[in-house]
């Protein structure tokens, strides 16, 4: 049973690869970091996210006479990690990031869960100490490859430098095709010091990995005829669709059935939120229109979605009435939490575009839904409970004010990163998203810490964008190093710190669920401070640490806004400097909370509009 | 919850195994037993793994396993259309008075005295977990000083091969 009686340590298993097909015309004779950089520029990765050190050392040497490849020198390799996945969400391509051995690979390891997470394409390149050091517990080692098996589409461990180029086409294949995601090559230091030879392209050799993208004609027949059966249907729409750079088909079909659509989370921005069949996002802090609709729908037509326990709440009470149309390229994500109906594996683009085709056909032989009954109940939602906030009556700021201010002030194709909590989804549900990758966030994994950086990759791959990272003071403290990065490679992001002096998401649940009682949440005053009782009001607290100091320290602009009648003027302002980065610390209501919800664990039927109103559905005769 | 036997092919790399043995933890499936061996490609293992779960999950196990960049290819084998075996060696405590006995038991389920020594005999038998497990109880009262048993290995009735379409795909890439 062990390994070894396999053979699996075969000296030569790829030696069926070398022989046979033409050799092409240049072979070229390089080191093993030189023939990493010839793969990197090949492959067209024009930015990599990274620090040196002793084992990767070696791959820097040619690095800095690429002039294909640019190298961001960051402060902590959890920043290179969230730069290179706000560089794949904002430009469509692989992010890279890279790092030495032992801790700067474990290091990596938060921002390659993330990006697990959200499928979204990165490519980690490792050192590793010498091959034959390894396992010894040598200086900086650590089993990168181990550590991030359950993290990763998959890794790979280089030791012989003839392998460099095949690993790395293989591991930008494997990153960006199918459903997209993390990767991971760790190369041993004698590999990358050893001579070897560079021939592109290599030989690639994934026998095991087809990802299915054409959809089955027959499935989606089965779709179009349920859509225009079906009385109360609802688009339920995933982030697949936004990586497969199907939202133009996407508005096609929704414009050609009529049907609401709902876009979750890691969706926005993928279908128009002025759209009128726009009915928001769904899930634990959804608009109340789309939790309610998924919930009286009688077919969902998922497509790149997951059913996340975020979106479906507590999953047996989920949709009941539904039928399920799923399509993913996953094909483990069909029936994985919701049984599927007309599963349909493929290409979120592909399979949009063959349900247009079919629904048109359906519609020339006759067969039309008719949903207007549905829309009245839907825009009789909509009208009742709207999304919507209260200003403080203290005069001090509203946190969902200033998110929605930004919004409105940014220039048009912005793009905003938001950290995780009460900013995140007060920027999901106040900042208007009508273009594909505008949004970039943190959805599956929830990391805090997100933004700066991921702001960071985003600016360094769409320079021509502004972007607008809109933060906690929670998350800023965790990765605000990055902003020294960004002053002094000419990456000028805009910081909005939405500061509310506390952990603000976990003491809305200490709020709701705790007794008001806040262990632990209080970020702007240490544990004897008793004076930063609840209700307090102003977040002013210590002002420590001084965002605006702390900033200005890092090389960046900063400002501090804690009146609304200046709010405009600030992020105008903020608007106008386009040479360096920008903090703005926003001192807001510390009581602000973030509604719709629906509390953990239980049914999205139990939509509360705001705290103690639940909507009337006319259906509480029971209650 | 039922037994299943999936046969899974994979590309023979160091950490497959890992990769397997991982994927089933985290996701928290049990696995009932493995094997692990060579095939007739010396590029392809084959893993021979035992997994007791509802068929639901097990839909969950296949497709997990199939998002594995280096598994090739996924069977289940029926049990009424595959013949499954594992091995087992057992030291069994003998002396002159009892060991007749114990070869009249070895003789009856098929078995083989592999070793003898004054104190005890070894006995060697391949089967069903059913046939061993009957076949330790047997022994049992005679004292069992050591027991070994293999993971079952499975192959499907017929001439068909699960191997031969993975192998074609192997040989296209080269």
């Amino acid at each position: 049973m062990t390994e070894q009686a396999t053979g699996a340590h075969h000296p030569q298993p790829r030696a069926r690869n070398s022989g046979g097909s033409q050799q092409p015309a240049t072979v070229e004779h390089v080191t093993g970091a030189q023939s990493l950089i010839r793969s990197l520029e090949e492959v067209g990765a024009d930015t990599v996210f990274g620090i040196p050190g002793g084992a990767i050392l070696p791959a820097y040497d040619p690095m800095m006479d690429s002039s294909k490849v640019r190298h961001v020198l960051v402060r902590h390799e959890q920043g290179a990690g969230h730069a290179a996945t706000g560089y794949a969400q904002a430009t469509g391509k692989v992010g890279v990031c890279m790092a030495t051995s032992g801790p700067g690979a474990t290091n990596l390891v938060t921002p390659i869960a993330d990006a697990h997470m959200d499928s979204v394409p990165l490519v980690a390149i490792t050192g590793q100490v010498a091959s034959k050091a390894i396992g010894t517990d040598a200086f900086q080692e650590a089993d990168i490859c181990g550590i991030t098996m359950p993290i990763t589409k998959h890794n790979w461990l280089v030791t012989d430098p003839a392998e460099i180029p095949r690993t790395i086409a293989e591991a930008f294949h494997v990153a960006s095709t199918g459903r997209p995601g993390p990767v991971l090559v760790d190369i041993a230091k004698d590999a990358l010091q050893a001579q070897t030879t560079f021939v592109w392209p290599p030989h690639t050799d994934l026998p095991g990995y087809r990802p299915v993208t054409k959809p089955h004609a027959k499935q989606i027949r089965e779709a179009a005829r349920l859509i225009v059966e079906s009385k109360r249907p609802v688009l339920y729409v995933g982030g697949g669709v936004m990586k497969a750079g199907a939202t133009a088909e996407l508005k096609v079909l929704a414009e050609l059935t009529g049907a609401p659509v709902t876009t979750t989370l890691m969706a926005l921005g993928s279908f128009p939120d002025t759209h009128p069949q726009h009915v928001g996002m769904p899930g634990m802090h959804g608009a109340v229109t789309a939790v309610t609709a998924l919930q009286k729908a009688d077919l969902l037509i998922t497509l790149g979605a997951r059913f996340d326990d975020r979106v479906t709440g507590k999953l047996d009470s989920f949709a009941p009435y539904a039928k399920v149309v799923h399509a993913d390229i996953d094909p483990a994500e069909i029936g994985k939490n919701r049984a599927a109906d007309v599963p349909i594996v493929g290409d979120a683009r592909e399979v949009i575009a063959d349900l247009i085709v079919a629904v048109q056909a359906e519609y020339d032989a006759g067969h039309k839904g008719d949903y207007s009954a549905w829309w009245k109940d839907l825009n009789r939602w909509r009208e009742t409970y709207p999304l919507g906030y209260d200003l403080p009556e203290d005069g001090s700021l509203s946190p969902q004010q200033v998110i929605e201010r930004i919004g409105r002030l940014a220039p048009a194709d912005t793009i905003y990163a938001a950290g995780v909590g009460q900013h995140q989804m007060w920027a999901a549900h106040f900042i208007d998203y009508e273009k594909p990758s505008t949004w970039l966030n943190s959805g599956g994994a929830g990391t805090m810490g997100y933004a700066v950086p991921a702001a960071m990759g985003a600016k360094a791959g769409k320079p021509d964008r502004t972007v607008w990272a809109i933060d906690g003071d929670g998350c800023f403290q965790m990765t605000n190093q990055e902003l020294v990065t960004c002053a002094l490679n000419n990456i000028p992001i805009k910081v909005a710190i939405i500061n509310n002096g506390a952990l603000g998401m976990v003491r809305q649940w200490q709020t709701l669920f705790y007794n008001q009682r806040y262990s632990n949440t209080v970020l702007h005053s240490g544990p004897d401070a008793g004076a930063a009782a609840p209700g307090s009001g102003s977040a002013a607290g210590t002002r420590c640490p001084d965002f605006v100091k702390l900033a200005e320290a890092m090389g960046c602009v900063a400002m501090r806004c804690e009146d609304p009648a200046e709010l405009d003027a600030v992020i105008a302002k903020a608007n106008a400097i386009n040479d360096r980065p920008v903090v703005v610390d926003f001192i807001v209501h510390e009581d602000a909370q973030v509604w719709p919800m629906v509390a953990a664990g239980t049914s999205n039927d139990e939509v509360m509009a705001a705290r103690g109103v639940r909507p009337d559905f006319g259906d509480n005769e029971d209650d | 919850m039922s037994k299943h036997t999936l046969s899974v092919l994979v590309e023979n790399t160091p950490g497959i195994l890992a990769r397997i043995a991982a994927l089933f933890s985290r996701r928290g499936f049990n696995i009932d037993s493995l094997a692990v061996g060579v095939t007739e490609h010396p590029d392809i293992s084959r893993i021979t793994i035992v997994v007791s779960v509802e068929s639901l999950p097990l839909e969950q196990v296949t497709k997990q396993l199939n998002k594995l960049v280096n598994v090739l290819k996924i069977v289940e084998l029926e049990p009424g259309s595959a013949i499954q075996r594992e091995l087992v060696l057992v030291k069994v405590r003998a002396d002159n008075e009892t060991r007749s006995q114990i070869v009249e038991i070895v003789q009856l389920f098929r078995a083989k005295t592999v070793d003898v020594s004054p104190e005890a005999v070894t006995i060697e038998a391949t089967g069903s977990s059913d046939k061993l497990e009957a076949m330790r109880k047997m022994l049992e009262p005679f004292g069992i000083k050591e027991l070994v048993q293999s993971g079952t290995i499975a192959i499907g009735r017929g001439a068909r091969s699960i191997t031969d379409r993975s192998l074609r795909a192997l040989d296209r890439t080269a």
